[in-house]
């Protein structure tokens, strides 16, 4: 399969090898050390290190100063994007600034509304969603346009591998695969998707991927995310939107000693990894230990996908 | 319609309390419909603001006036001859209606008394719920007949978000989630392949992003 673009995670994918990814959440200050901790701790074991963006509208330092800082340290980032917070003169900019930075990855989402964030009283922006935010991308990188039209040389436009994201448990569920082919459409090349517990219906769901070709289009990263406690189960069960945690889950996790549920955990996400592997349409793994980044190393060895594929 | 809801009595107050005759003014268009600014609302404020300047022994000269609508100026213009007399009025029209009383009578202090919120509908009695955004370009042929502007709550134009759950919006359990109220009219209408197509960014230059906005209908203005 030849590559659109510099990144590395679209060669490991070009190459059949399944893709690691991760992510990092920087800091609510200017303090970078975290970043740095972060990137050096899982960054030998991922291909890719996603840096969110204000995630649950919550004010963080910014994803391209932090996707910068670990393009300096010598790991590859993932710019994620939301449109909420900026219009399309403000996406453009960044992305002209990624591109000059050889930063070679996007992830266009739309983002959480403001209302559950650190900033309630704020306006949103929402001029593009993520869709369009994807065809944005596209046009900058394959026709060297910017949304008005104005062009730009060969050889100056962003180089990104467009990714986005879908959750196969958000509803109405018969939709889901529908939209997916919509972002496809739009250019996506890889999705990574929500946290999967309910496997059943995350297997569904890359059925009907797979029944349409759209596998064929697109690389699907599955999203993991290994349950700390009994408690942060029962949160995202009750408290995240669009997350779908089975009772069985949180049931497995009450089975074991206090003191051995955060293992139950890891295990479990090796578990899962190692059955998803042999789920037809999966190329990759997006692992988000969130704040918990400290187990990625763990997971992506006892997983079997340590050490990490090199390509050029 | 246009959706408002009564002010705070303590901030209306707070706005007039240095005065010593004021005219609380109603509108017959939208805001009664909603109950927030008609004939039986201006009596309710006036009441109120009566009591309490009255607990706090003040002479306060509170009148009332309702008029059909205040965005017209020839119902407007019903006031001319009284209002000279009053230190203030409190315009209980949405915020069109306090603007327009204010450039047409621009010697006086006009106040608001409602908080102007949206274009809805009465859903039910007592229940008003926002519609339409006004957005200039008209897009409901493509979504169903519904909005997703208005109604869902990213205004996202390929919905629906990772957030939707059981038909509900992720900022609100009490929210429908727009875009499985489009879905489902969708597929009834059997035009889901409208679903399939990206519809490209939207031209927002037809809504407020586009600077104050003015229509302009030539054979009306003889
Ligand atoms: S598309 Fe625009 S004009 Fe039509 S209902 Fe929605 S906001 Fe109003
Ligand atoms: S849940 Fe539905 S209404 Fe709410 S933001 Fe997402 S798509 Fe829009």
């Amino acid at each position: 399969m030849s590559t659109t673009t510099p990144s590395k995670l679209e060669k490991i994918l070009a190459a059949g090898h399944f893709a690691v990814t991760s992510e990092c959440g920087p800091p609510r200050s200017c303090d970078q050390s975290i970043v740095d901790e972060k990137a050096r701790l899982v960054g030998p074991y991922v291909d890719v290190i996603n840096v969110t963006d204000n995630q649950t509208a919550v004010v963080r330092m910014c994803s391209l100063a932090s996707c910068i800082r670990i393009k300096q340290l010598g790991f590859e980032p993932v710019l994620q994007m939301t449109t909420r917070d900026r219009n399309r003169i403000g996406l453009q900019s960044d992305l002209l600034g990624a591109g000059a930075f050889g930063i070679n990855n996007v992830l266009c989402l739309t983002g959480d509304h403001q209302r559950f964030g650190d900033h309630p009283t704020a306006a949103n922006v929402f001029d593009l969603d993520s869709t369009q935010l994807i065809q944005t991308v596209k046009r900058m990188r394959d026709e060297g346009k910017l949304l008005g039209g104005q062009e730009m040389a060969e050889g100056v436009r962003p180089q990104l591998f467009i990714g986005a994201a879908e959750n196969p448990f958000a509803d109405p569920f018969e939709i889901r695969v529908l939209r997916l082919a919509k972002k496809v459409a739009a250019g996506a090349q890889f999705i990574q998707t929500q946290c999967i517990y309910n496997m059943e219906k995350f297997k569904l769901w890359m059925q009907q991927i797979v029944d349409r070709g759209l596998n064929e289009k697109v690389s699907i990263l599955a999203g993991i995310t290994p349950m700390k406690s009994v408690g942060m189960a029962k949160y995202m069960k009750a408290k995240v939107p669009g997350m779908d945690v089975p009772d069985e889950i949180i049931k497995r996790l009450q089975g074991v000693p206090k003191d051995k549920v955060a293992a139950e955990g890891v295990t479990m996400a090796v578990e899962q990894i190692q059955e998803l592997k042999e789920c037809p349409g999966v190329r990759g793994f997006h692992i988000m230990a969130i704040e918990w980044e400290v187990m990625v190393p763990e997971i992506v060895e006892r997983a079997g996908l340590s050490p990490r594929p090199e390509v050029s | 319609m246009i959706m408002a809801k009564p002010k705070p009595i303590e901030e209306i107050i707070n706005e007039i309390k240095g005065f010593d005759k004021i005219l609380v003014a109603g509108c017959n268009g939208c805001v009664a419909v909603c109950e927030a600014g008609g004939l039986k609302e201006v009596e309710i404020l006036a009441s109120a603001l009566r009591m309490y300047f009255g607990n706090q022994h003040k002479n306060m000269q509170i009148d009332e006036v309702s008029l059909t609508r205040q965005c017209d100026k020839e119902y407007l213009a019903e006031i001319k001859d009284r209002i000279g007399s009053y230190d203030a009025v409190v315009s209980i029209a949405c915020g069109a209606g306090v603007q327009f009383m204010t450039e047409m009578y621009n010697t006086k202090r006009i106040y608001p008394g409602v908080n102007t919120c949206f274009i809805g509908v009465t859903e039910e009695k007592g229940v008003w719920t926002e519609r339409c955004q006004a957005c200039g370009e008209c897009i409901l042929a493509r979504t169903g007949g519904i909005c997703p502007i208005a109604r869902c709550s990213k205004r996202i134009l390929n919905g629906p978000c990772g957030g939707s759950s059981n038909g509900k919006c992720e900022i609100d359990k009490d929210v429908p989630c727009g875009w499985q109220l489009i879905y489902e009219r969708l597929k009834e209408l059997g035009e889901l392949k409208r679903f399939e197509e990206p519809v490209s960014p939207k031209d927002w230059a037809t809504s407020r992003d586009g600077g104050p906005r003015k229509l302009v209908k030539e054979d009306s203005q003889i």
